[in-house]
């Protein structure tokens, strides 16, 4: 990983590579890499989805290594969605096969003119970018089967679908898992869009020739690694929960808990919930012949994932996340879990965020385009969104444009971002991530229901607005730093109770690169991240007035509970005051 | 009294998804979870009435008390 590559789409005379030393970016990766790049180089007042605005596709700093869980991809630009810096992290194959290849970073710039449609073949050989108009309209299983005819299974691809391809703002960005499937996504913040945009349909990422990168100091990488493994084993949610249920064993959680958003976060709880859960989900994949348990990528040690196989024994799409049964699920009132496994498939098929695809049809139910509970009604939604009809087209860009165009008044988004599957009002420590995150409303980027709700890491009354502030602070800082190593989020599970486990990271880190690796150095790097973030936020127009919840989570208290988001604005403002 | 008990995930197996048990008045959620069998180690969540208690929480007739291992996900 010691060199960038840049695509500058624009080119005149057609695309046109330019590849240099990684330089500052030496030793960064991941969410590091993409945000310092995007705050130095993108003109934040740049159009989303013009020439100005780029698209940095960074593996992390262990991806491409023999260490284990280190295969998450991040993707950088300026959202289209949200008018916010973005980065995006999926697992699948490409972050390791980047890595290796020797990518630190490959980035699309500019856009290029007329309609030809492209595709990017890098090998140990170089970067060939091929026209292949062939690729257009297709979505992302089919495009992804055409392309294995022509390079095999050996490689790694990253697609778009239809959604990208049409610049919708919920649009994603695909990676293949093992088996070749496009099931893991770049999701939130219409990544999709800006390479749609860039005309840009499918990456092929083959690493045939080329070996693991190579730690300064093998020996005790190795060490380190197998000691963060047997950290990963002997604790029960990395090593037990998420195995066995995967991520949808939330739940029981949070519906049990009150926190649970449900028919569009009017109740926090949802009488379907049993039907829907994380261990009725197991069962039936497991009875069904499919599986409870699958890792994403190679050299994961979690599998939290799945195969969800239909009523007749057929693949019809990986086990769906808890926030996606959420989306589809409670969220809408649609309590059946071949149902949700369908939109499931189909949002990955199109292209487009779970997260933002379900609330979007949950607001759409609000608005009385269709009933809550609707089952047909929302694949037919979906539908619309695959066939790009204009309503399909308003859908696919997500829950604060169809809140807009329909005249809806709940709508939870941040930052135009769709609100994950927490109730703020139940989990106050959620709600200030929400607000304050860099990123629109993410529950991934300041976990605060590890500590709230599931007791992980400490115990925070998720009811009570003590200590909130400092949990996501300290929580959205060393999620900064993780997202920048490669490694998947779930390790922090682990690493918040086992000390050891952390100083096995620590020095997997400060081993592969000979360096000394301490708690304070992640930290450092994590603030490092936010503030580049923070900085190209205030260029692009954010104020602190932009790190509120919707009026509504303030003024319409929620069942079982009764209360409201309660942190005050003052607070809000001190969560980057370190 | 009478307690709702459920039990959530690896906690089901070999016991029972929910049922309406009967305690004498002033049980803790720390009985409870001895008479079931239950290791202090593999205790996740414990919530009565959807709020999180400790084992000394006192129970009342009529609660609602739901037991889940140390769970994870997002």
């Amino acid at each position: 990983m010691d060199k960038i590559a840049r695509i500058d789409m624009g080119a005149a005379g057609g695309p046109k590579v330019t590849v240099e030393e990684v330089g500052e970016y030496a030793g960064l990766g991941g969410r590091a890499l993409t945000s310092l790049f995007i705050a130095k180089e993108v003109h934040p007042l740049a159009h989303p989805l013009g020439a100005e605005n780029k698209l940095v596709f960074a593996p992390g700093m262990l991806s491409g290594t023999t260490g284990s869980m280190t295969g998450r991809l991040s993707v950088g630009c300026k959202s289209p969605l949200t008018g916010t810096i973005k980065e995006s992290n999926a697992g699948g194959q490409a972050a390791q096969v980047l890595a290796r290849i020797g990518y630190a970073a490959v980035i699309l710039e500019g856009k290029p003119e007329g309609d030809d449609l492209y595709k990017i073949i890098i090998n140990k050989d170089g970067i060939q970018i091929v026209v292949d108009n062939s690729l257009k309209l297709l979505d992302n299983y089919p495009l992804v089967e055409k392309l294995r005819g022509e390079y095999g299974d050996k490689v790694a691809y990253i697609t778009i679908g239809t959604a990208g391809e049409r610049k919708l703002l919920a649009a994603s960005i695909a990676c293949t898992d093992p088996e070749l499937r496009p099931t893991r996504h770049c999701g939130r913040g219409g990544v999709g869009a800006v390479m749609g945009a860039k005309r840009v349909k499918a990456i092929i990422l083959d690493d045939a020739g080329m070996k693991m990168r190579a730690p300064k100091d093998p020996d005790k990488y190795r060490d380190a690694n197998r000691k963060f493994v047997e950290g990963l084993r002997k604790h029960p949610v990395t090593g037990e929960g998420l195995p066995a249920y995967g991520t949808n064993v939330l739940t029981n959680v949070l519906n049990e808990a009150g926190g649970y958003p449900t028919y569009n976060f009017k109740t926090g709880q949802f009488a379907g919930s049993a039907n829907i859960s994380g261990e009725a989900q197991a069962e039936l994949e497991v009875k069904r012949g499919g599986s409870a348990t699958h890792g994403c990528h190679r050299g994961c040690v979690i599998q939290c994932s799945g195969i969800y196989n239909d009523k007749d024994g057929h693949y019809l799409t990986k086990q769906p996340e808890y926030e996606t049964v959420w989306s589809h699920g409670g969220h809408c009132g649609i309590d059946d879990l071949d149902t949700i496994a369908r939109l499931d498939f189909m949002d990955d098929n199109i292209g487009v965020d779970t997260i933002e695809m379900g609330v979007t049809i949950g607001v759409a139910m609000d608005a009385g385009i269709i009933e809550f509970g609707d089952k047909a009604g929302a694949i037919r939604l979906m539908d619309e969104v695959g066939k790009g009809t204009p309503l399909g087209r308003v859908l696919g860009c997500g829950a604060a444009i169809t809140g807009k165009v329909f005249g809806v008044e709940r709508v939870p988004v941040v930052k135009d971002q769709a609100l994950p599957a927490y109730d703020p009002r139940a989990v106050q420590g959620i709600g200030v991530t929400y607000a304050t995150t860099t990123q629109g409303a993410d529950h991934t980027a300041g976990y605060a229901i590890a500590t709230n709700i599931l007791k992980v890491g400490g115990d925070v009354d998720p009811l009570k607005t003590e200590g909130q502030i400092e949990l996501s602070r300290n929580l959205q800082i060393a999620t900064a730093a993780i997202d920048s190593t490669g490694m998947c989020l779930f390790i922090a599970f682990a690493i918040m109770d086992q000390p050891e486990t952390f100083q096995a990271l620590l020095d997997m880190l400060g081993s592969f690169y000979g360096i000394e690796m301490t708690g304070d150095d992640v930290v450092a790097l994590g603030k490092k991240v936010l503030s580049a973030e923070r900085d190209f936020n205030k260029r692009a127009g954010f104020t602190k007035e932009h790190d509120r919840l919707p009026r509504f989570f303030y003024n319409e208290p929620i069942a079982p509970h009764n209360q409201t988001f309660m942190m005050k604005d003052e607070e809000l403002d001190e969560v980057f005051n370190w | 009294m009478k307690v709702i008990v459920k039990l959530f995930a690896s906690f089901r197996t070999g016991r029972f998804v929910i049922e309406e048990r009967e305690y004498p008045d002033g049980t803790t959620v720390g009985r409870v979870v001895e008479e079931l069998g239950l290791s202090e180690q593999e205790l996740g969540i414990m919530l009565v009435n959807s709020r999180h208690v400790k084992l000394d929480h006192q129970l009342a007739d009529s609660d609602t008390l739901a037991l889940f291992p140390l769970l994870g996900g997002g």
